[in-house]
């Protein structure tokens, strides 16, 4: 069939790496380090997510630790800044990512405005994004539904677009379309949806919406069965992606037009 | 002894310790881990060669789930 030809020729650039997959997926929130391979092995995620945390100091140093079931000739990982609510701190933690992970340039920025919604700080933003650019960093950024700043963020250099579709952990799924579609029809760059997607339609649609890619964590790690739902997540990027890629019939709401034939109803 | 910040906690160290000695007695040594000192990331190739002084602000990260 086609979609074998077309899944090895639709590949999503992101820096310097090249990805079949679609689906971005967090390592945060799961059961345990087996829940997690499991439920990222599900997904068909190439590249995942990971955040940057002091050690527990006295903690056993032998216990196993998360990079323990993520073989890097399996897995790109993508550390993250979350948490981190000042560029300061995000040019800190991000630094300390590269140099934890051998020079790894490929990272998700995230700069936080506010603890109660988690909706990004963009001056910051803005701020690390253009040093990490400098320091030589693929960034992929995690940013607000604005337009104007995606414009911004691309043209420091960014590698990939991360506006919210609703708030981080929330699922609420895609609450302004429109504001997605216009930034997808601008950018240059991948636009990948980083927040809020609850349910597999939610995916689907940003995929149809023309975005890039999709990254989630809790609608995932928080599903009733997460492996199940990791599953599903990944059958709806892809067919979201096919969606888009085919070209959907235009809607019209009143020129109704049946598929079955007029002439030769019987009785007429 | 020498007392450092070490993740934020007051520990007291034997003067004289590089990283490395730090690395060791914490059982890190086999483990993936990044090391910052007074805000400046120290290279794994300098973890032999960098001592420690009173004062000193050490950060040890590693990576855990996250989205």
């Amino acid at each position: 069939m086609d979609t074998t030809q077309q899944a090895d020729t639709d590949v999503l650039e992101l820096g310097h790496h090249r990805f079949r997959s679609r689906l971005l997926v967090g390592t945060g929130k799961y059961r345990d380090f087996e829940q997690t391979r499991a439920a990222l092995d599900a997904s068909g995620a190439e590249l995942v997510t990971v955040a940057i945390r002091r050690t527990n100091i006295g903690q056993n140093p032998a216990a196993p630790s998360l990079l323990d079931v993520l073989p890097l000739e399996r897995f790109t990982l993508l550390p993250n800044s979350a948490g981190c609510y000042s560029a300061d701190e995000a040019l800190r933690t991000l630094r300390l990512a590269r140099e934890l992970l051998d020079g790894h340039a490929l990272v998700k920025l995230e700069v936080l405005g506010d603890a109660d919604t988690l909706f990004p700080n963009m001056p910051d933003t803005l701020k690390a994004a253009g040093q990490l650019v400098r320091e030589g960093f693929e960034v992929m950024v995690y940013c607000s539904d604005d337009p104007v700043q995606a414009r911004m963020l691309e043209d420091l250099g960014c590698v990939a677009i991360m506006p919210l579709a609703s708030l981080i952990g929330s699922g609420m799924g895609i609450l302004n379309p429109w504001n997605l579609e216009i930034i997808v029809e601008r950018s240059r760059v991948p636009v990948i949806v980083d927040a809020g997607v609850g349910t597999a339609s939610d995916a689907a649609i940003a995929m149809e919406l023309g975005c890039d890619g999709v990254l989630m964590n809790t609608a995932i790690a928080a599903a009733g069965d997460p492996l199940r739902m990791a599953a599903a997540m990944a059958a709806a990027v892809h067919a979201g992606r096919e969606a888009f890629l085919a070209g959907r019939m235009p809607k019209q709401r009143y020129a109704a037009s049946p598929s079955s034939p007029l002439a030769g109803i019987i009785g007429r | 002894m020498n007392a450092i910040l070490l993740n934020g906690t007051r520990t007291e160290l034997p003067a004289g310790w590089r990283i490395a000695d730090l690395l060791l007695d914490l059982g890190y040594r086999s483990r993936r881990v990044a090391v910052e000192c007074n805000g400046v990331i120290v290279a794994r190739r300098a973890y032999e060669t960098t001592r420690l002084a009173a004062g000193d602000r050490i950060e040890i990260v590693i990576a855990v789930g996250g989205g």
